[in-house]
């Protein structure tokens, strides 16, 4: 699980551009959205994307969307739970 | 004593240099328009972390846009409402265009990225600078073939005429591959013959696009 979860932080810093962020400034528990890393809608657009791509995962519904996307260990455990591959 | 728009400042952003009203404020040996770009933010210390997230388009007139509005106060001077952004370039966003293209060239690989689209308007380069200056006034990008400064003097005099603006940032903005152009000029109704003022109008407006003043 810390090891999806560190390869998740670097993805998220490459494809949100966050160049300035290391992942170990990234806090796993904490909201991604308005507090936390202060992401905005067309972020949440580019996770959504990132796991399409990089997981093979799709989101059902927006209060999915909601409950996945609330922080990296959220997003984790989402992929650890639905990622067989 | 009749006060007519006139330019008080300028910045240009071309070949490697950022120069702010007549004075060289940054050189750089980087080639590469977004790395050169990033130098100069770090350099200054901007502190706007969404400069990142812009392409290369937004990032020239964001920049130039920072050293132009520079203690200037425009914000405290005028309402947000008087303030307008009318700007140029032949591109459009062609280079992110571009980049988008490319993300859904392949319909097995079809993955076109959010972040990525949002800058496939020209016009977004206006809504950057908007934001950071909290600027609620017109807003207009034209594409034009060349660098236009009769246009450019034609448009923003009208604008100042039916009192839609009292202050405006205008310029070209133009950004293609590894070519780019910025050349902002801050314009605002003062009196003529005060110090760092210049005559709002073609000939002077192409003569500092040019640097040849």
């Amino acid at each position: 699980m810390e090891q999806l979860i560190a390869k998740l932080k670097s993805e998220i810093i490459e494809v949100l551009n966050l160049s300035e962020l290391s992942p170990d400034e990234i806090d796993e528990n904490a909201p991604l959205f308005v507090e936390g890393l202060g992401l905005d809608s067309i972020d949440a657009l580019e996770l959504i994307v990132l796991l399409e791509k990089n997981y093979g995962l799709k989101l059902g519904t927006a209060e999915e969307g909601k409950k996945v996307l609330r922080s990296v260990r959220s997003m984790a455990e989402f992929i650890r739970e639905n990622n067989k591959g | 004593m009749n006060e007519n728009p006139a330019i008080t400042g300028y910045c240009l952003i071309h070949d490697r240099q950022v120069v702010l009203s007549g004075d060289l404020l940054f050189t750089s040996n980087e080639k590469q328009p977004g790395a050169f770009f990033t130098e100069v933010y770090k350099n200054y210390s901007l502190n706007y972390p969404k400069f990142y997230k812009m392409d290369n388009l937004c990032k020239l007139g964001f920049l130039a846009s920072e050293f132009l509005l520079k203690d200037k106060e425009i914000t405290t001077r005028y309402s947000g409402e008087d303030v307008g952004i009318i700007l140029y370039n032949a591109a459009s966003s062609l280079d992110t265009d571009r980049n988008h293209q490319q993300s859904i060239q392949d319909r097995l690989a079809y993955f076109p990225s959010p972040s990525v689209f949002v800058y496939t308007l020209a016009n977004i380069v206006i809504g950057e600078i908007s934001i950071r200056h909290k600027i609620f006034g017109e807003g207009t990008f034209f594409v034009e073939e060349h660098f236009n400064p009769a246009l450019m003097h034609e448009y923003v005099s009208r604008l100042f005429n039916d009192e839609i603006v009292q202050c405006c940032i205008t310029g070209w903005v133009e950004l293609n591959e590894n070519n780019y152009h910025g050349a902002l000029y801050l314009i605002e109704k003062t009196s003529p013959g005060k110090e760092g003022i210049a005559i709002f109008e073609p000939q002077i407006i192409e003569d500092i696009y040019l640097q040849r003043r």
